[in-house]
């Protein structure tokens, strides 16, 4: 008895830890001073001034742009590449895994940096298009990374079924391969979103004149003081999550639900 | 149809080789080179940037780097590994929600978690306003190495607690009622049975929390203020201030090493690959 309550009192103490520093950001959005530490006094208005600050209304639609951009485009990419790296055999196949890895392992600020080189040595300009090329780079290994196990559980004779059935291989690609590895490339995308909107060291290593993303700014801000109306946009971004999590969780359990319930209906 | 979609591969082939392989390949060339060296033609080689970096100076930061990084590894680990253990233990209904509350914090801009500790560690902060009310002295907090273990801890925590959960949940109970049965008290089950098959959790959660704290340049930027220098800092001062690429360049594929060397030790503790990877 005495053993549970302690670890109780553990586990509490362990996410006071975890969350203390996001609910410290979310009450000082509501708080009136812009003197971090003091409770003055309630107010809305940093959220209100929250749509007239441009700078971070810019890097806000930088941040959005360039993560659902690299998203799409690494899903593709890294959708493609599964499958063709699932069917290679021996060192090819094993040496492709390894350099996908690479981005996955090598320190972020590698990365960053490496990617600068390439920029600079090839005189291309820094911008919109480095950071989301650059995007792209780390995020299309996780993608593959997510889609890879998928493959391996699909059933060749499945595909081999359909194509003696009279389908053409791509219509195979469609209706059979695609429909099954769904949830990995759901996972795939959903990860590099994330990844994108909260990478700082990349973009920082690759942005450009005009172009920042919300790490960016708040780097630049942490140092002068941070402006209340990044806790606010804060506190916005992390409830939406919140509630897209709850939502995903639910769905997700539901599928299951009529899954097992379809099941047992054809038992 | 399978040697058919072989081909599949080939456009990120060429794309692995343009923007992961030729870039390595760009810090590795950058790094054996002189300064003066600007052209194919005028070409220098040389060794003087490896040598550069084991001068005391920087041989201090690189040790002071592995020691912080060792040091918050290792306070992950004595607070992770309860944690993983008393999640495995709940119940099932509870224990997805314990999970997601874990992984939570991650969702939110790691410069913004960060910064909030400098609102609560600051000498005008909460902690010390805290300590004022309770008439205690206020305490120097921010801008100390023990913040910038703070924030570490802080930040990668998560990460050593769901490998560790991961390998605690996959545990054969049947084994454990055996030792149970053989007469091992509680003390002898934990040391015998259970930490020995969670030792791939915590093979994976110890280089997890490493790797990337090792190499962090923002916390101890934010955190440690100019007390506590990283490799990371040095790296981004030596491209972004200095303008130093080649010396830049030595440095990173040192980390780069030190990176790939805890890898293969993962790799060959972690016998089964997907505790790694269920992470990400």
């Amino acid at each position: 008895m005495v053993r549970k309550y302690l670890s109780r009192i553990y586990m509490a103490i362990i996410f006071i830890f975890l969350y203390a520093p996001i609910i410290v950001l979310a009450v000082f959005s509501f708080n009136e001073s812009k003197s971090r530490g003091n409770w003055t006094g309630f107010t809305l208005k940093w959220y209100v001034e929250l749509f007239h600050d441009m700078d971070i209304r810019s890097a806000f639609y930088y941040t959005i742009l360039i993560a659902i951009t690299s998203a799409i485009i690494s899903t593709l990419l890294g959708t493609i590449a599964a499958i063709g790296i699932n069917s290679m055999k021996g060192k090819m196949k094993s040496i492709m895994l390894n350099v996908n890895y690479l981005p996955v392992v090598n320190p972020d600020i590698v990365t960053g940096i490496s990617l600068m080189i390439l920029y600079i040595s090839f005189n291309i300009r820094f911008g919109f298009k480095t950071v989301l090329i650059s995007h792209i780079v780390f995020n299309t290994p996780y993608v593959i990374l997510s889609i890879l196990p998928k493959l391996r559980q699909l059933d060749v004779h499945m595909t081999e079924a359909a194509m003696d059935l009279g389908a053409t291989p791509i219509y195979a690609l469609r209706k059979v391969i695609l429909p099954e590895i769904k949830p990995g490339i759901i996972t795939g995308f959903l990860m590099a979103f994330t990844l994108s909107v909260d990478d700082f060291i990349i973009s920082y290593f690759t942005k450009g004149e005009g172009v920042t993303n919300l790490s960016i700014v708040i780097y630049s801000m942490a140092r002068r003081g941070v402006r209340p109306t990044i806790n606010a946009l804060s506190t916005i971004m992390l409830t939406v999550v919140l509630l897209l999590m709850i939502l995903i969780n639910k769905r997700s359990n539901g599928v299951e639900k009529s899954k097992k319930k379809r099941k047992s209906e054809v038992m | 149809m399978k040697d058919r979609t072989k081909y599949f591969a080939y456009p990120y082939q060429v794309w692995m080789i343009i923007f992961i392989l030729f870039p390595c390949f760009l810090v590795l060339l950058y790094s054996i080179t002189t300064k003066e060296s600007n052209g194919l033609t005028t070409i220098q080689f040389t060794l003087e940037n490896f040598k550069k970096f084991f001068a005391p100076l920087y041989m201090n930061i690189l040790w002071d780097s592995i020691f912080l990084a060792a040091i918050s590894t290792a306070i992950c680990l004595l607070l992770g590994y309860p944690a993983a253990y008393i999640i495995s233990k709940t119940h099932l209904s509870i224990r997805n929600t314990l999970l997601f509350l874990c992984i939570l914090p991650m969702w939110m801009n790691m410069l913004l978690r960060t910064y909030a500790w400098m609102t609560i560690l600051g000498n005008n902060g909460i902690l010390n306003n805290l300590f004022e009310f309770f008439g205690l002295p206020r305490v120097n907090m921010l801008y100390t190495r023990g913040a910038t273990v703070m924030g570490m801890v802080y930040n990668f925590l998560p990460f050593m607690i769901l490998p560790i959960y991961t390998a605690l949940s996959k545990m054969d109970t049947g084994i454990l009622e055996a030792a149970d049965d053989l007469g091992a008290n509680k003390y002898i089950k934990f040391r015998k049975v259970i930490l020995p098959l969670s030792m791939p959790g915590v093979i994976s959660g110890i280089v997890m929390v490493f790797m990337p704290a090792v190499s962090t340049f923002i916390i101890p930027q934010l955190l440690g203020g100019n007390k506590s220098m990283m490799v990371g800092n040095l790296i981004e001062k030596l491209f972004i201030l200095n303008g130093d690429w080649n010396f830049g360049s030595a440095i990173s594929i040192i980390m780069m090493i030190i990176i790939l060397i805890s890898m293969s030790i993962m790799n060959k503790f972690d016998v089964d690959k997907e505790g790694g990877a269920r992470l990400w």
